[in-house]
């Protein structure tokens, strides 16, 4: 029996920095208050202190710096973990992400590559001020060359960030701020792997198929509490932990199973990610499906002032219903 | 190496201790008077701001605490016509550029209101992403120069702005197409936990002027006296055609960063001592004082007064709660499509069931 302890997101989070750290020497953290602050969310937390300024190193205030300079040291053999402090500033690098550190491995033939690892808080559901809540994957999937990886609990965000580190590309993995705290699970001391590209069949069913990410997970998953417990319906439910690669194969087996599927996602609606995943299993499972893939997002606007930030976003309810319907489609 | 510190001195004209160097230029003694009561009905609303904040009442707050002599300031000049472009820390600016604090309050609530500014007053919505404000306060500033109007625009920022590109890109705009727009520096020393030193190798953030060509300022931030007659020169220049400046206004963050920040874990209490004895309210009632215009009555008067005026703020706020949530479909675009007008059907229907 490996050594295990209860932790949150947090903490496995800064577990895996801290290990990354101590097996590779290339490995730097670099970000606005990372160091002495430990992060805004205290993801790097005792990180400056145990490994000192060059490694763990707070920066200039200026994300495009940060990204910019992570893309020249990967290409020179460093391996940079950069922290954007909310994924909302994310906007401010989308060109040394899109144009540069997606595209240095395809424009040198593979002679340079950018190993990198962008870590951002995201996500809604913590009143913070204007953009920082936004949940803006879909920019990235959208983005050939680059990773987008989204763990959803303790266990997966301390595997997949430093299957992330490890990665020879570069990667976004992005962190759901409001589930940072919000529960505890099991997680080895060791620095165990969760691999890329993998989906998880978290709960096993037959009736439906429900898909999430990241901060969806909560709601999915007590959604589909409330479908056993009170419809008496046995939904499937997969957490995609990576969009890009995405696991084509555990949906679509999936949906071949359930014959039905909805996804949950925060971010808007319109060419969100759940719209590709929809195509997707209409191009590979169409004459399975017993009824259309629904959609469960956020609206059309921009993330909502807070003060309606819960009326805004997608709750349990909204899963429920959106099962329902596909069920008795 | 440049030295900053040599080149632009510390302009000052009351010192920590309440002394006039020289004298109070375009200001008058009610003037101060005036100030002073109003820099202290602001501590007083600040203040109360954190402890709403600390009541569950609002969300994260920003205090400006420490910074009022330089925000006052920095629009003391400032006319009906002229522009003031802020950041979510300058709830004193803004205050007296005719935005109700209760926008303070909003902002921090994540109330839809929070940059509804009243009609005709010429100040931006407090902007929230760094340094991005720079660049509107240049094309402010150039669209009154391409109106011919006699208009001065501020734009105000912190020490860690300056850091990002877009404060690099908005100072060479502005000096390339000369236009009237003073850049207002806040620079209280830190942006969250990290120190002007680690923010750039400079000594000043004036001397950043000196690359652009254009003229820098450093002054007491938390020396009224000083930033406003500074400010009162540079917006008569501007007006003529002259411009753009880059003012530093030294002064310190007092407080937190905000009601989620703990600055314990970053500075240290000797430095935070050192600024306590630097406050800009203490200094202006030593003079105030020394000159037989403030006493204990004064103050009492003073603070019943924004008392009063503080519970007024915090009656508007709770009032202003009341407000539909459906606002957030309609400031979209200037004509709701149809696909979201089909969204915000379905989110009046949730609003409905869950009885919001
Ligand atoms: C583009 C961007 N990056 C990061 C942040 C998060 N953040 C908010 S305030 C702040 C520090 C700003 O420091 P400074 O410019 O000195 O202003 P001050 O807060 O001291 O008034 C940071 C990093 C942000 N709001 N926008
Ligand atoms: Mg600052």
């Amino acid at each position: 029996m490996p050594d295990m302890a209860k932790l949150t997101i947090a903490q496995a989070l800064n577990q895996a920095l801290e290990a990354a750290l101590m097996e590779d020497s290339a490995v730097v953290i670099l970000g606005e208050d990372v160091g002495k602050d430990g992060g805004v969310f205290r993801i790097t937390d005792g990180l400056f202190e145990k490994f000192g300024g060059d490694r763990v190193i707070d920066t200039p205030l200026a994300e495009s710096g940060i990204v910019g300079t992570s893309v020249g040291l990967a290409m020179a053999g460093m391996k940079p973990v950069a922290e954007i402090q909310f994924f909302g500033f994310i906007y401010e690098t989308m060109d040394q992400i899109a144009s540069q550190a997606a595209r240095v491995r395809f424009r040198s033939l593979g002679r340079y590559s950018a190993p990198m690892v962008i870590r951002a808080p995201f996500g809604g559901g913590v009143k913070a001020p204007e953009i920082h809540s936004d949940s803006l994957e879909a920019l990235f999937t959208h983005t050939p060359g680059i990773k987008v990886v989204v763990p959803s609990n303790p266990y997966d965000a301390k595997g997949l960030l430093l299957s992330a580190i490890d990665d020879p590309d570069p990667v976004l993995f992005l962190e759901p701020m409001r589930l940072y705290r919000a529960f505890r699970d099991e997680v080895p001391e060791e620095a165990y792997r969760v691999p890329l590209g993998k989906a998880s069949v978290v709960r096993e069913g037959t009736d439906v198929t429900l898909i999430g990410w990241g901060p969806s997970m909560a709601l999915v998953l007590a959604a589909a509490d409330e479908l056993v417990a009170q419809y008496d319906i046995a939904p499937e439910v997969v957490d995609l932990r990576t969009l890009t690669p995405l696991d084509e194969e555990t949906i679509v087996t999936s949906v071949q199973k359930t014959q039905r599927a909805v996804v949950v996602h925060e971010a808007v609606r319109t060419s969100g990610f759940g719209g590709e995943i929809a195509a997707l299993i209409q191009e590979k499972a169409f004459l399975y499906l017993e009824a259309p893939v629904l959609r469960v997002t956020g609206y059309d606007t921009p993330y909502p002032m807070t003060m309606f930030e819960d009326l805004w976003l997608p709750d349990t309810s909204q899963v429920v219903t959106a099962a329902l319907s596909s069920v008795r489609f | 190496m440049t030295d900053g510190m040599e080149m632009f001195p510390l302009i000052q004209r009351l010192d920590e201790e309440g002394n006039l160097i020289g004298d109070l230029g375009v200001l008058s003694l009610a003037d101060l008077k005036e100030t002073y009561a109003t820099m202290r009905f602001l501590r007083t609303f600040d203040e109360r701001a954190w402890n709403l904040q600390r009541q569950g009442v609002i969300g994260t707050y920003a205090p400006f605490k420490g910074q009022e002599a330089a925000q006052m300031g920095a629009v003391a000049a400032l006319e009906d016509t002229d522009w003031l472009v802020p950041t979510y820390r300058d709830w004193a600016a803004s205050y007296l550029r005719g935005v109700p604090l209760e926008h303070g309050l909003f902002f921090s609530k994540g109330h839809p209101s929070l940059g509804d500014i009243p009609a005709g007053k010429r100040v931006l919505p407090a902007q929230v992403v760094i340094a991005a404000q720079t660049l509107h306060g240049v094309g402010v500033a150039w669209a009154t120069k391409l109106r011919h109007e006699k208009v001065a625009t501020v734009v105000t920022f912190g020490d860690g702005a300056t850091s990002q590109g877009d404060f690099h890109e908005a100072m060479n705009f502005a000096s390339v197409l000369a236009v009237p727009l003073i850049f207002f520096c806040e620079n209280n020393q830190w942006a969250i936990s990290v120190p002007l030193a680690r923010q750039m190798h400079a000594e000043t953030i004036a001397q950043r002027s000196i690359a652009y060509g254009i003229e820098g300022f450093r002054v007491d931030g938390n020396d009224y006296v000083a930033v406003a007659n500074l400010m009162h020169e540079l917006s008569e220049r501007v007006r003529n055609g002259e411009g753009p400046f880059l003012v530093e206004a030294l002064t310190y963050r007092l407080g937190a960063h905000t009601t989620a920040d703990d600055p314990g874990k970053y500075r240290a209490i000797e430095e935070e001592d050192l600024w306590i004895r630097r406050d800009p309210l203490v200094r202006l009632e030593r003079w105030l004082r020394a000159q037989g215009q403030l006493s204990d009555e004064d103050l009492a008067a003073i603070d019943a007064d924004s008392e009063r005026k503080v519970e007024e703020i915090i009656a508007g706020f709770r009032e202003a709660l009341d407000i539909s949530p459906l606002v957030l479909f309609d400031s979209v675009y200037a004509t709701l499509p149809s696909t979201l007008a089909s969204q915000r059907a379905q989110f009046e229907a949730r609003v409905k069931e869950v009885g919001a």
